[in-house]
């Protein structure tokens, strides 16, 4: 029995001595209790909702002063008004808005003639917690209308406007919903590996001493330790990107046009992704904080990115760290182009965003670097 | 003109100061060594000649170049091995080698005759397409020596080249080293804390301990600035008080020391006092535990000038070792 002491007090010993260690693991659940319970199940919030309204008469107007009501009340979403039903379409394609509600021409005289009118809700039903939030309140809307048009009636009557619904994406499976913010984590996870941590075990045991005592230039190196990362990471991404198209049934997986869609937008992602790490770990020395940082990057990264629940769910403190967050614009381009199969169009504030946030990071970060041990 | 020149040099790391005003210079074609415990200042010396840290004061020279003006024109001159074994062991020989050629800017057939001439020198020839998780410790030391010469540099930098090799393969290190030094005009500086290692391979050693140098000469003059061309190291069980003062009427006595009942006596001629000091025990009534006689080695040398042992110095805590290993 001593010896079974032996081992417990040898371990417990060195748990207590080492203060990031037990830190660690007291840190790293709180931050994923706060971060997980945020992340799931809020009211879905400012959904963008374009309107058009065909029709202009009365009717019409007063359908849309009971949306102002959801916008100041419980704010599910916000009606944006559009000129035509092209113009919201291409909008709702290109996801600057995530549905349509059109009020066709000749609206208030179906009204008035009972005729029992019907309105198009056409969405984007990729995020179904969105959609299906969007959809239901809308219903409510309709319900309210009908009830005040014949408030003796209470049984619906042929006379009663109807919401149809048209969902502009065939129908989802929930593991084809997941492969973006997968193919972001994997290219997340070779970034920390790759970029942070092998970097600071190198630079610990030594290996940078052999590049530094060479006339190579404090732009080369960092050239160097970076687009090595950049390229481990884009073959994670590819390889997860293949990989989850098989196995998750996309319809026509290897189209060429955006599979080389796609391979851009991983390789400006690991350009970003590469960046940040970099300039996270460019003062470390110690081998055991990247580690440290990996677990506590993994949850504030990953959960407010919008790859597992939509962001206008979350309180607004996480929605600053949704804006900030690489993360978010990866998960979001490649929505649009894999599930939505979109174009650049479409995910050109995405790449922007990235190009920024890599191009900033390492600037930040060749400023930080010292070429000297 | 010098190879190496060192000013005054010195680096602080907040208030300790690991290297304090050290001064030497170093002759083309020579063999310098620095010799000192762990903790002596000896990496700190190694990383401020070869541009990776800043000192804190005073100069370097190399090749004529100032390593804080002109740090390329010194790295361009220099090859340099850390202490730390960092060749990558899932690369082969030749991979490794080709790798450092192209941070020096030599690339496919210029660097093939360069790398093979070099594997050959360091005796690696069967393994250079070998990964090198299956050489051992002294076949690894071997390859980088060879991968910090793929630049055909004038002055070379090792620092504790043989540290934890066995002894076989430290004499093949030496061998090398010293063909090495002839084949390629080359300037060496390395540092170590075995003093037979300095005292077989240097033309001249310098003695550090806690930053400072205490002597510099070259071994054999190092060890006649010892009294005595013998130490004799000898315990009593019960020396009679003013001991010490027998021994050094002793004949061909030069110096005594003593820590507890052991005494260390520096003669010119070992035999005859060894005689002349068991007859004065007898005398005395007191017998010897443990007696030997040597010739005076570096071991001495560094006593003398610090007036510690090396060996025990040797043990004397460092720290942060954890985070930095191979200082
Ligand atoms: N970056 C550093 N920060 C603080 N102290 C250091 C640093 N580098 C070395 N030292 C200290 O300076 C002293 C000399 O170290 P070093 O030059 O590595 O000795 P040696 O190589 O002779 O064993 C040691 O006490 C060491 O702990
Ligand atoms: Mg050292």
């Amino acid at each position: 029995m001593i010896r079974v002491w032996a081992i417990i007090e040898r371990d417990l010993r060195r748990y207590l001595r080492s203060p990031a260690l037990v830190t660690m693991s007291v840190v790293m659940p709180l931050i994923q209790l706060v971060i997980l319970g945020y992340a799931f199940g809020g009211k879905v919030r400012n959904v963008q909702l374009g309107v058009v309204d065909g029709d202009h008469g009365v009717e019409a107007a007063q359908l849309k002063e009971m949306f102002q009501a959801v916008a100041a009340g419980p704010r599910t979403f916000v009606a944006v008004p559009y000129a035509g039903e092209a113009e919201a379409l291409r909008d709702l394609r290109d996801g600057r808005i995530s549905a349509v509600l059109h009020i066709p021409p000749e609206f208030s005289r179906s009204v008035l003639a009972g005729a029992g009118p019907r309105v198009a809700l056409i969405e984007d039903n990729i995020d179904q917690f969105s959609s299906a939030t969007v959809q239901a309140s809308l219903q409510a809307i309709v319900a309210a209308f009908n009830r005040e048009r014949q408030p003796e009636r209470g049984a619906r009557l042929s006379g009663d406007v109807t919401l149809s619904v048209v969902e502009l994406y065939p129908y989802v499976p929930y593991m084809q919903f997941l492969l973006p913010g997968m193919i972001t984590l994997s290219i997340f996870t070779s970034a920390m590996i790759g970029g942070g941590i092998i970097y600071i075990d190198d630079k610990s045991r030594g290996l940078h001493e052999g590049y530094l005592v060479t006339p190579i230039t404090k732009f080369e190196l960092i050239l160097g330790f970076n687009l090595s990362g950049v390229a481990k990471a884009v073959v994670s991404g590819t390889l997860i990107l293949l990989i989850g198209l098989v196995v998750s049934g996309v319809p026509d997986p290897f189209n060429l046009l955006r599979l080389g869609r796609m391979f851009v937008l991983i390789l400006v992602t690991a350009m970003a992704l590469i960046s940040l790490m970099f300039l996270l770990v460019v003062r470390m020395n110690d081998p055991l904080l990247p580690r440290m940082l990996f677990g506590v990057l993994n949850i504030l990264l990953f959960y407010p990115s919008g790859a597992l629940y939509p962001t206008n769910s979350f309180p607004p403190w996480m929605q600053v760290i949704t804006v900030l967050n690489p993360f978010t614009y990866a998960v979001d381009g490649f929505k649009s182009l894999l599930l939505k199969n979109t174009g650049f169009a479409a995910v050109g504030m995405d790449i922007l965003f990235l190009l920024g946030f890599a191009g900033i990071a390492m600037a930040a970060a060749t400023k930080l670097f010292r070429r000297t041990l | 003109m010098f190879d190496i020149l060192v000013e005054n040099l010195t680096k602080r790391f907040g208030d300790f100061c690991a290297v304090d005003h050290i001064s030497f210079t170093v002759g083309h074609g020579e063999i310098f060594g620095l010799l000192g415990p762990n903790g002596a200042g000896k990496s700190t010396l190694i990383r401020m000649m070869t541009t990776l840290i800043p000192p804190t004061d005073g100069t370097v020279r190399i090749n004529g170049c100032d390593v804080v003006r002109d740090p390329d024109g010194v790295r361009r001159a220099i090859g340099v091995i850390p202490q730390a074994l960092t060749s990558d062991l899932d690369l082969t020989a030749v991979e490794n080698m080709r790798i450092f050629a192209k941070l020096y800017g030599i690339t496919g057939a210029a660097a093939r005759p360069v790398i093979d001439g070099l594997l050959e020198a360091v005796d690696l020839v069967p393994w250079r397409d070998k990964p090198l998780k299956i050489f051992s410790g002294g076949m690894r030391r071997r390859l980088e020596i060879a991968r910090g010469l793929v630049h055909a540099p004038k002055i070379f930098f090792l620092d504790e080249p043989t540290t934890g090799l066995d002894p076989v393969s430290r004499t093949a290190v030496w061998e090398m080293l010293a063909k090495l030094r002839k084949e390629r005009d080359l300037t060496i500086l390395m540092t170590t804390h075995y003093m037979d290692e300095a005292d077989k391979l240097c033309d001249r050693i310098a003695i550090v301990d806690h930053g400072k140098l205490v002597a510099l000469d070259s071994p054999l003059k190092l060890k006649a600035s010892v009294p005595g061309r013998n130490v004799i190291e000898v315990s009593f069980a019960a020396p009679p008080p003013g001991w010490s003062g027998v021994l050094q009427q002793l004949p061909e006595v030069a110096k005594v020391e003593s820590v507890d009942h052991v005494y260390r006596i520096g003669s010119h001629n070992g035999p005859a006092t060894t005689l002349a000091m068991m007859e004065a025990a007898r005398d005395a009534n007191t017998a010897i535990l443990s007696l030997s006689v040597q010739s005076t080695t570096l071991d001495d040398v560094f006593v003398h000038f610090t007036g510690h042992q090396l060996r025990d110095a040797l043990q004397a805590p460092t720290h942060e070792r954890m985070v930095r290993p191979g200082r």
